[in-house]
């Protein structure tokens, strides 16, 4: 496998954020049939290694496309465009209020009457939300420019956040079934 | 109606001679052996047509270890010489299986390294050692059955096993010498025999609970490929504990302490296993219980009764359900069919509660105590060459997350739960202090932010760090899961190139050189023992190497010129040579200078396999992007 391809010329796509998920996950198994290290099972060990290697990167490549959210940030990077997640982002204040929002609500779900429709209502809330965002994206990568790629950047940022929120709102749900 | 294959005098339909293979359920209760014949896989009996080998091994002094329904037959009355259920102390270490319960039913000793021994009239055993036990003797099962030796063996373990507990039962197949094709995960298996079996497309839930361990996966069945899109489950939960539940119930009801000896509680344990058998049919059942004075406790049991004392354990089966639905990213209308699979799922308040969470009727038609050897034998006869065509494909994911220990005891994971196995990450380190030519690494299993919370897996210390001035070094750790789910680490120095060594301290295994120990003290005549063994391997391994490139000679010569050919052809005759000799030595370094010379032939073997999976996608479709 070139080090040169990216994970779009991996599995023959064309380099764009609009993908095909159906076709997407047929090359995904059509590489896995070549490569997977089952396929080596009888194999010599340079084989076998090299075949663990191979596979593990078209999985990374995979779960890499397969998520809007990593394939806008994969994207941005293939265009120069650094990310640093150790550095305090700037986000506009607007959404950081809305963020102090959703978690102070996350936060009193245990202390409201019916803690599951609370907490289920707030998911729902943030999964309307990253899907606008997603729609968003959709249309800056349309646009492509300088311009609309340095806001594409503020998105995925944003879509971050919203991510642990809802990797917490999960971890919570999962506390409160557990109490049932 | 199977039509007969007709081939030409002289010319075989199969390149490949048949090899042996098999497929190995090494379980909690019991074990079972299987392998495909004529296209059809079924288990293997013993002598008396019995398909199932009790998992229990009884030491005596000075005889070979007894295995299966005699040892288990006597389970009771030597408790402490008899090993029931040792699967639950595989990669656990003495703090883990105190945990397990209140009373620990043998007596442990502590060994030099983390792992536990028993103490018996036989010795003192590791819990790896004695499921090698089970393993030489189904190994003996199949190779009586079918006449040769087998060339390979897929075994099955708990999808929510950890490396640690994998790394067990892989040693545990060494000890026993076998040729280990695959660690498959059991609901995968079970996938795998169910699948095939019903040309099943779409998503399915495999149910798997045993006598020691639960897991829930969700898999996604596309034209031969099983792709596993979340697992879940708890590595300690199983028909045990409902037994365990059962005889608490009991000793309360008839007043037995809780100090209660060995020989009375291991009976109270049979006691309520067959009750709970019982109720599976009856409504009702009567209990009599012998006292350790002789005397009898008589009582009964209803199936309402047993039901509610079961039922907190089946709901601690549910949350996993629940989670692995959500991973996987799939509600409970999408599930297409629930699969059984292990005895417990016999407990009818089980399958009703398992009805209830996915809301349709879980399939109970397989029988749950078959079906996950059928699978793995299937799985082994691919593997080991026998049907090259097959388009079977099993694509397996890290049960739970893989992390590194971080300043004040925190976990920084690097590998979540659910991702696709192989997997590789790297993180990048640096030294922080001048001249540092080591350091060391903590990696640990588990979903928990507190590294005190997780499984410790091992301490890697990397060392022939170059040695530079502090935070100048760019150290490139690269941890690598493979398709057994078992990790590996490799270090390198970024900026000079340079590999670091690595050494590896399991925190719950044995070390290379334990398991060389253990495989001296199996043998009578050690030394020339150990030397044959190491003929045979490297014999063995050099076959293997020979005949895959052969294959690989005849499919792809295209890719090499004449000198290169000729330099091969070189490196694989004086291998050849070797390999009829004595010296294990001469022939592991011919194996590696043939691995070299090969080494670029086989790197354009695997790029030209690429493009052969993608053929028939046009150029043109690829350079249409837009963007």
């Amino acid at each position: 496998m070139e080090l040169t391809q990216n994970h779009f010329e991996l599995f023959g796509l064309p380099v764009a954020f609009d993908i095909d998920a159906h076709q997407l996950a047929e090359r995904y198994r059509e590489l896995q049939r070549a490569l997977h290290p089952d396929r080596y099972a009888n194999a010599s060990d340079r084989e076998r290694r090299l075949s663990i290697q191979h596979a593990a990167q078209v999985n990374e490549a995979f779960q890499t496309l397969k998520s809007s959210l990593q394939r806008a940030r994969y994207l941005l990077q293939l265009k120069g465009i650094e990310f640093d997640d150790e550095k305090e982002t700037h986000l506009d204040p607007a959404f950081l209020m809305e963020q102090m929002e959703l978690r102070e609500a996350l936060a009193e779900v245990k202390t409201e009457t019916d803690p599951l429709a609370s907490l289920t209502e707030i998911m729902a809330d943030i999964t309307a939300r990253q899907q606008a965002m997603e729609d968003q994206l959709r249309q800056l990568f349309a646009a492509n420019n300088e311009q609309t790629r340095q806001q594409a950047k503020q998105l995925v940022q944003k879509m971050q956040f919203l991510v642990r929120l809802q990797q917490e709102a999960e971890e919570l749900e999962e506390e409160l079934v557990a109490l049932l | 109606m199977a039509l007969l294959q007709i081939s030409e005098p002289g010319q075989s339909t199969n390149p490949h001679e048949h090899r042996l293979a098999a497929g190995i359920d090494l379980g909690t209760t019991n074990s079972l052996v299987a392998t495909v014949r004529s296209g059809r896989a079924d288990t293997l009996p013993d002598a008396h047509d019995r398909h199932l080998l009790p998992s229990v091994v009884r030491y005596l002094p000075n005889q070979d270890p007894v295995v299966g329904h005699e040892a288990k037959a006597v389970a009771a009355d030597d408790p402490l010489n008899t090993i029931v259920s040792v699967k639950r102390y595989m990669g656990r270490g003495i703090e883990d299986i105190k945990n397990l319960g209140k009373r620990l039913p043998y007596e442990f000793v502590a060994a030099e390294s983390a792992v536990p021994r028993f103490h018996t009239a036989g010795g003192d055993v590791s819990p790896i050692e004695v499921s090698a036990e089970i393993l030489k003797h189904l190994k003996q099962r199949a190779e009586a059955t079918l006449n040769g030796d087998l060339t390979g063996v897929v075994i099955t373990v708990p999808a929510y096993f950890d490396d640690a507990q994998r790394q067990a039962t892989k040693d545990a197949a060494k000890l026993a010498g076998l040729n280990v094709l695959r660690l498959l995960n059991e609901p995968t298996a079970a996938a795998v025999a169910y699948g095939l079996d019903k040309s099943a497309e779409g998503v399915i839930a495999v149910y798997d609970l045993g006598g020691g361990t639960f897991d829930i996966s969700i898999l996604r069945l596309n034209k031969g490929v099983f792709e596993v899109m979340a697992t879940a489950g708890d590595s300690a939960l199983g028909g045990d504990d409902f037994d365990r539940a059962i005889a608490t119930w009991i000793m309360q009801q008839a007043s037995i302490s809780d100090d209660a000896g060995h020989h009375q509680l291991r009976r109270l344990m049979r006691d309520a296993c067959a009750a709970k058998e019982a109720l599976t049919k009856a409504e009702t059942v009567p209990l009599n219980i012998e006292l350790d004075d002789g005397s009898f406790w008589h009582g009964q049991l209803t199936r309402e009764q047993m039901n509610q004392l079961l039922d907190p354990l089946i709901q601690k089966t549910l949350l996993p359900c629940r989670r692995a639905l959500r991973d996987a990213g799939v509600t409970a209308d999408e599930v297409q069919a629930v699969v059984m699979v292990g005895g417990s799922t016999r407990v009818p308040r089980v399958r009703h509660k398992v009805a209830e969470f996915y809301g349709q009727q879980p399939l109970v038609d397989i029988n749950p105590d078959t079906v996950v050897a059928i699978g793995a034998a299937i799985q082994a006869d691919i593997l080991v060459g026998n049907k090259p065509d097959d388009e079977m494909l099993l694509l397996d994911v890290i049960p739970l997350a893989l992390g590194l220990e971080t300043m004040g005891g925190l976990v920084e994971k690097i590998i979540p739960r659910n991702t696709t196995i192989p997997v590789a990450r790297a993180q990048d380190f640096t030294t922080f202090k001048d001249g540092q030519t080591a350091m060391s690494i903590h990696v640990v299993q588990g979903e928990r932010e507190l590294v005190s919370d997780c499984r410790s897996l091992g301490r890697f210390t990397l060392h022939e760090i170059p040695s530079m001035v502090a935070g100048a070094a760019r150290i490139r750790v690269t941890f690598q899961v493979d398709a057994d789910g078992l990790l590996s680490v490799t270090a390198r120095e970024e900026t000079t190139g340079v590999q670091s060594g690595i050494e590896v301290k399991p925190s719950y295994g044995l070390t290379d050189s334990e398991i060389e120990t253990m495989l001296r003290d199996s043998l009578e005549h050690a030394e020339d023992d150990v030397a044959a063994r190491k003929l045979l391997e490297q014999q063995v391994e050099a076959d293997r190497v020979l005949e895959a490139l052969a294959v690989a000679l005849v499919q792809d010569r295209e890719l090499l010129s004449e000198e290169e050919r000729q330099r091969i052809d070189k490196a694989a005759a004086n291998l050849q040579a070797k390999r009829d000799g004595t010296d294990h030595l001469a022939i592991k370094a011919a194996i590696s200078e043939l691995d070299k010379t090969a080494s670029e032939f086989v790197a354009r073997r695997m790029d030209s396999s690429i493009k052969k999976a993608l053929a028939g996608h046009t150029i043109a479709e690829i350079a249409g992007e837009t963007e």
